[in-house]
């Protein structure tokens, strides 16, 4: 890993809004990525890990465009990736890439794998057409298929070989940055594991980033180098996974921790680590948004929101680490 | 004496499963989704059912249930719950039993779940088809139990509709409707599968409470490992169809005899431990039609012997109380 940064997201934003009634009024919006500010360093895994609705995906899609951010600035190795349109933006795309979570949707049912894959070259007008094939045999080789594979269809291959096909596609055109939207989690235990192996495998070979988003704190743990996590669109608490796993810092990533169950210590007295539910991220309560639910909440929890802050990279976003009185 | 403590008291059984053998037809012939299994739970004990998709374990609790529809149907044993063989019931009979002295709680409960009927209303129609209540009484006893598995404002939440409540609240109004016949024999399928962890250690301490207090047997069925560890005080690990491995929790993660049930812990990332590269098993999980002969494992076990293709390997005992079908444990 070293220190050229890939990524630099400042304060990016993501609303959706609300309209409602016949002149379809703008009543509010849904603040899924509520001003995040994150840095990808080259080589590196970056986790972002979260519960359901806390804007994780959201903020995959709109680092890479999928979304347009509401706000805030999203760097690109130096260049300005937000203000990109067009064939400009096209052309910058074939650098970043995307794995969904569900391989079963994520492939059209009526092209032959032979077709998918050769899609990327196809769009971006890499190749002769009649070197596109052995490039495509070599990518299912890479990614543990055999070259026989090459005419069939989505639909007789197993999840896990889906997912292969899908990370396939995602390498074809050499990127510097995968979004791994839970790649993971629609699959089985013991094929989970060839999964992570493959990616841990190619981010070697090639050299390259990962933003890795998963609910799955122990496969996060495994797989990344840094991690982030996420709250009601906000990051909460980032920091390197030795620092963050060993010694977590704010309340909401204890909790989390705490909530997943040990492999092997035998049958014990389950303790819920948090009551509630997530509130709506339409109408997120003030100051910080966890305080609803925290433990260890004081009085100026409701009243400001506390700001990401703290050294050698792990910073916090929790007021009982700061001395500020309101 | 808590239950959680790990001392095992002899207790009589509260359901028996023996050779339960289910098999659906389909036009490219037979296959056996549940084969020859056999277990049995103690009162107020939880049996965890673990194994990857595909495996028989919903299967299993759906025959125990008599929920099977064609063209699957229970070809071969014996079902006991509390001294009566469920198998030879009358559907009539069954349907007293069902959601009375034996409930379920289901992995989706959007699709378990009346869209179109009250929560309220669909407790109480379980109520009054097995207690002789009035109406009033009925909802009394729901409001009830929506209490006691913690849904606030349980009043309110009565005349609400499957869709007004959020993923972990819906899934508390079902083990609310599971439990309002005091069921002594609880099967949870995959109850919490589609919640997130902090909401799942939520659900996963309110069934332990209400089956302390009830003194209820469960069968918990997951394909989490870290969820079946904590909550049974036996595991049973299927595979193919079949019984691989029962021991009792601490046993089956600390000593697992199957190659199976030992690639499966290793293949598993777990907090704390980290390694550089997960053990896999290779290949995938073989379709029900593409079973081998012998052992169901054979394709992708590391430790395959010849005979292991043609035979079946018996589900013996190999330590007091840990069984494995395996010509050549670990």
């Amino acid at each position: 890993m070293s220190n050229e940064i890939i990524l630099d997201a400042k304060n990016v934003k993501k609303y959706f809004p609300i309209k409602k009634g016949l002149l379809l009024r703008h009543v509010g919006d849904v603040k899924a990525v509520d001003d995040v500010t994150l840095t990808v360093r080259k080589g590196e895994s970056l986790g972002l890990v979260g519960e359901s609705g806390c804007g994780k995906s959201t903020l995959g899609r709109t680092l890479i465009r999928l979304y347009d951010p509401t706000a805030g600035s999203i760097q690109f190795k130096g260049e300005d990736f937000v203000a990109l349109k067009g064939e400009a933006l096209r052309l910058k795309r074939k650098n970043i890439q995307m794995i969904f979570q569900d391989p079963y949707a994520s492939l059209d049912p009526r092209m032959t794998i032979g077709q998918i894959l050769r899609q990327p070259f196809e769009i971006h007008n890499i190749l002769e057409p009649s070197q596109r094939d052995k490039k495509v045999v070599e990518l299912l080789e890479t990614v543990g298929l055999k070259a026989s594979h090459i005419n069939r269809y989505p639909h007789e291959f197993s999840g896990g070989q889906r997912q292969r096909i899908c990370i396939a596609r995602a390498i074809a055109l050499e990127p510097e940055l995968i979004i791994c939207d839970e790649p993971v989690s629609a699959l089985d235990v013991s094929i989970q594991a060839q999964i992570l192996n493959l990616l841990k495998d190619l981010q070697k070979k090639f050299n390259l980033t990962y933003i890795f988003i998963s609910h799955d704190l122990s496969v996060i743990e495994h797989f990344c180098d840094r991690v982030a996590v996420m709250y009601l669109g906000k990051i909460v608490e980032i920091g390197s996974r030795d620092e963050l796993f060993k010694s977590p810092q704010h309340p909401y990533t204890q909790a989390l921790l705490a909530a997943i169950p040990r492999i092997g210590e035998g049958k014990k007295k389950i303790k819920k680590s948090l009551t509630g539910e997530v509130p709506s991220p339409i109408n997120p309560p003030s100051g910080c948004a966890f305080h609803p639910r925290c433990s260890q909440k004081i009085d100026i929890c409701s009243k400001k929101l506390p700001q990401l802050a703290g050294s050698n990279g792990h910073q916090k976003a929790c007021w009982l680490y700061e001395s500020e009185t309101p | 004496m808590r239950f959680w403590d790990g001392v095992s008291v002899s207790t009589q059984s509260v359901i028996q499963v023996k050779n339960l053998e289910t098999t659906f037809f389909m036009k490219s012939g037979p296959f056996r989704a549940v084969n020859n299994i056999s277990y049995e739970i103690g009162q107020g004990k939880t049996l965890g059912i673990v194994g990857e998709s595909g495996c028989g374990k919903s299967v299993t609790s759906f025959s125990l249930m008599q929920l099977i529809e064609r063209p699957g149907k229970i070809t071969n044993g014996q079902v006991i719950l509390n001294g009566k063989d469920l198998l030879k019931l009358s559907e009539d009979e069954m349907q007293t039993v069902r959601g009375g002295e034996m409930a379920m709680i289901f992995q989706e409960p959007m699709t378990a779940l009346n869209p179109v009927l009250t929560i309220g209303y669909q407790i109480d129609e379980q109520i009054l088809r097995h207690k002789k209540v009035s109406p009033q009484e009925a909802k009394e006893r729901s409001i009830e139990m929506l209490k006691l598995v913690g849904i606030p404002s349980p009043e309110d939440r009565y005349s609400n509709y499957p869709h007004q409540l959020s993923g972990g609240m819906r899934q508390r109004a079902m083990i609310a409707m599971a439990l309002s016949c005091n069921p002594s024999f609880l099967i949870a399928d995959e109850p919490t599968t589609a919640l997130d962890v902090t909401i799942q250690a939520q659900i996963l301490e309110l069934i332990q409470t209400i089956q302390e207090k009830l003194n209820m047997t469960v069968q918990f069925i997951t394909h989490d490992l870290g969820v079946i560890s904590e909550i049974s005080d036996d595991v049973l690990v299927m595979y193919g169809g079949q019984a691989c491995e029962k021991a009792s929790t601490v046993e089956i993660f600390n000593n697992p005899k199957h190659p199976y049930t030992a690639a499966l812990i290793k293949s598993r990332p777990t907090l704390g431990h980290r390694v550089q590269k997960l053990t896999t098993i290779e290949g995938t999980v073989p379709a029900p039609h593409e079973l081998p002969k012998g052992c169901p494992f054979v394709n992708r076990c590391s430790r395959a012997k010849s005979e292991c293709k043609d035979n079946r390997p018996p589900f013996i005992e190999v330590q007091p109380a840990h069984f494995v079908a395996c010509f050549n444990p670990v």
